[in-house]
């Protein structure tokens, strides 16, 4: 008797899913490192005399133009990404699929003001939009990714109207009534499990969108403010500095490029462990 | 002998503009009795066997006329005790046996969640579930239980079904056309199965379908239906071999026989079936009718609903051949 498989061990079996979690993990860790004040230097240490160095021993990402600690400050900026990338696709998760899926399968009216709404918020550009919100709340890390889960709402919820729309028109849905289920029984037990893993891959793929629009935000002087260290605004400030010291551009760079990376290669990964159908090829 | 459901002067309208879908249909069917309704897409059966559960589609309601199923009136019935009869005393199988499972529950939670949604008392449900798929014919019913439905094939899943609408062994089967997405051999088989387990558990069984040949050695009686009425109903010996209706005649004589010659043609029934609110006071059947005459564009034929055999015809088909 073959042990019973979970979806874990689907996602165990493919080496990039592996790969993407394992970046993550690392990320994860580094901004966890910054959070508990263990990095190795103070983020907002100024150091003039140790200004423009090149990483070394001391300083094993090189220092910024005041003499800060580069390492210390991209997994601060790290931090600050990540949290601002967890509580902006929470709260555009929360509410896109609580919208979309109501509003898929009560229909009517009440999908039309859904589907309207989120026609609007598509109209404009992301980042736009986001520079727009981000104007008028401020510039702490909550209203940035308010401004940011306001611009992902509309996402979401297509990606699970999508799925309702098609699901409940299922003859398994139709017999779910014949058979005498209840309509909230079959909302929660046979409708949201065939949304859930969009909607999971969709959150692996927003979050690696969400860091690099606080980056954007970030780098267009929105967002996170000097001194606070933020990996766009990192990038922002190294601009100049980068033809005599590539250290302060490079590092920074590469943090964002690693954690989108990692976040797209679970997003597949989770993909295809979740689709029963997609496992047996495998 | 009291009937376990009826229909009564059984009409459906949309609800928007009234027009008219199916008309005046009776039917009444005793415990253990198999009735099978015959008729072309857009008959109007599939909304008959729908009114029945009240899960018309949206736009579409019952406009007069009354279903009751033992003693209870089903148009007029508490939501609450509809649902309770839905899956546990009335069962229904659909036509396409690859989207009637959900793909991402295991085939043994959704026949767990049958007995879970009705409270069905039962010591064990998990050897319940597994000899309700026995029954069926599933080969390995361990391994069956544990399995997607995409790993199994049409015909496996249609078992799956079958197996999932008895579960709570209702009184009355509805089953819409179940065989026609499968191949012919398949089809024989689920045929089969389900005569089987209608015999051994007394169960009253309404069979739509749109092939006469499928009902043949399943029901008791047939009641064919043509533009949202029926137009004759006998047992099933009656309508094979003796038909009254020149609709009837037609359907059977449109049956492919496996010993006909290659260069006879099969028979058609010329043009198409008129749109059902749009026929008014006459015979539905008259513009593709032979035999029709001039009474039968002026008077709408009825059926005599006190026999067992009845056919909405002036001037049907003499019945001794």
């Amino acid at each position: 008797m073959k042990r019973e498989r979970t979806w874990i061990n689907y996602y165990l079996q493919s080496t990039s899913g592996i790969v993407g979690a394992v970046l993550v993990l690392i990320m994860i860790t580094l901004s966890l490192i910054s959070a508990f004040s263990l990095a190795p230097h103070d983020p907002l240490e100024q150091n003039p005399m140790d200004a423009l160095q090149g990483p070394s021993g001391t300083y094993w990402f090189g220092t910024d133009q005041f003499g800060r600690d580069i390492f210390s400050r991209s997994i601060d900026g790290m931090r600050r990404s990540l949290s601002v990338a967890l509580l902006s696709v929470g709260l555009a998760t929360l509410f896109g699929v609580t919208l979309g899926v109501v509003g898929g399968y009560l229909g009517r009216w009440i999908d039309n003001i859904v589907v309207r709404a989120s026609d609007v918020i598509f109209a404009f550009p992301a980042i736009l939009l986001a520079l727009a919100i981000v104007n008028s709340l401020g510039n702490s890390w909550i209203d940035t990714s308010i401004a940011i889960a306001i611009v992902y709402t509309p996402i979401f919820i297509r990606v699970a109207r999508g799925p309702v729309l098609s699901v409940k028109e299922m003859d398994y849905i139709k017999s779910a009534r014949v058979l005498g289920y209840s309509s909230p029984r079959i909302l929660g037990r046979h409708i949201l499990p065939n949304v859930f893993a969009p909607v999971v891959v969709q959150v692996a793929l927003s979050l690696s969108w969400a860091i690099l629009t606080e980056s954007g935000l970030s780098f267009l002087g929105l967002g996170t403010q000097p001194p606070d260290a933020s990996l766009g605004l990192m990038v922002s400030e190294a601009q100049a500095l980068a033809a005599f010291a590539w250290w302060s551009l490079a590092f920074p760079s590469i943090f964002i490029t690693i954690v989108v990376i990692g976040l797209n290669l679970v997003g597949d990964g989770l993909r295809d462990a979740l689709d029963p159908a997609r496992r047996s090829t495998s | 002998m009291r009937s376990l459901i009826s229909l009564q002067g059984l009409s459906i309208k949309t609800s928007s503009d009234g027009r008219s879908l199916t008309s005046d249909v009776n039917i009444s069917l005793i415990e253990g009795e198999a009735l099978g309704i015959v008729g072309e897409s857009g008959s109007g059966k599939t909304l008959t066997a729908l009114s029945i559960l009240g899960l018309l589609p949206r736009g579409v309601e019952v406009a007069s006329g009354e279903i009751s199923f033992n003693g209870e009136n089903l148009l007029s019935i508490d939501p609450e005790r509809l649902r309770e009869i839905r899956g546990k005393e009335i069962s229904m199988v659909y036509q396409d046996p690859m989207t009637a499972l959900n793909p991402v529950m295991t085939v043994g939670n959704q026949l767990l969640e049958v007995l879970d949604c009705h409270n069905h008392d039962v010591k064990d449900p998990e050897s319940h579930v597994k000899q309700s798929l026995i029954e069926v014919g599933i080969p390995d019913p361990d391994r069956a239980l544990k399995s997607y439905p995409h790993e199994f094939s049409g015909g496996m899943r249609q078992r799956v079904v079958i197996a999932m609408s008895l579960l709570l062994s209702p009184k009355l089967l509805i089953a819409d056309e179940p065989t026609t997405a499968l191949d012919v051999t398949i089809q024989r088989q689920i045929l089969s199965l389900v005569s089987k387990q209608r015999s051994r558990r007394q169960m009253s069984m309404l069979w739509i379908t749109h092939d006469l040949g499928v009902v043949a050695n399943l029901v008791d009686r047939v009641a064919v239906m043509y533009a949202g009425r029926i137009v004759e109903v006998g047992t099933t010996k009656q309508i094979f071999n003796s038909p009254q209706h020149p609709y009837t005649q037609g359907l059977l004589a449109s049956l492919p026989v496996a010993s006909s010659h290659r260069k006879n043609r099969l028979a058609s029934i010329p043009g198409v079936p008129p749109k059902p609110w749009l026929v008014g006071q006459s015979c539905s059947f008259a513009d593709r009718c032979q035999f029709a005459q001039k009474s039968c564009r002026e008077r709408l034929p009825l059926l005599d609903t006190r026999g067992t055999k009845s056919v909405a015809c002036f001037y049907p088909i003499a019945s001794s051949i």
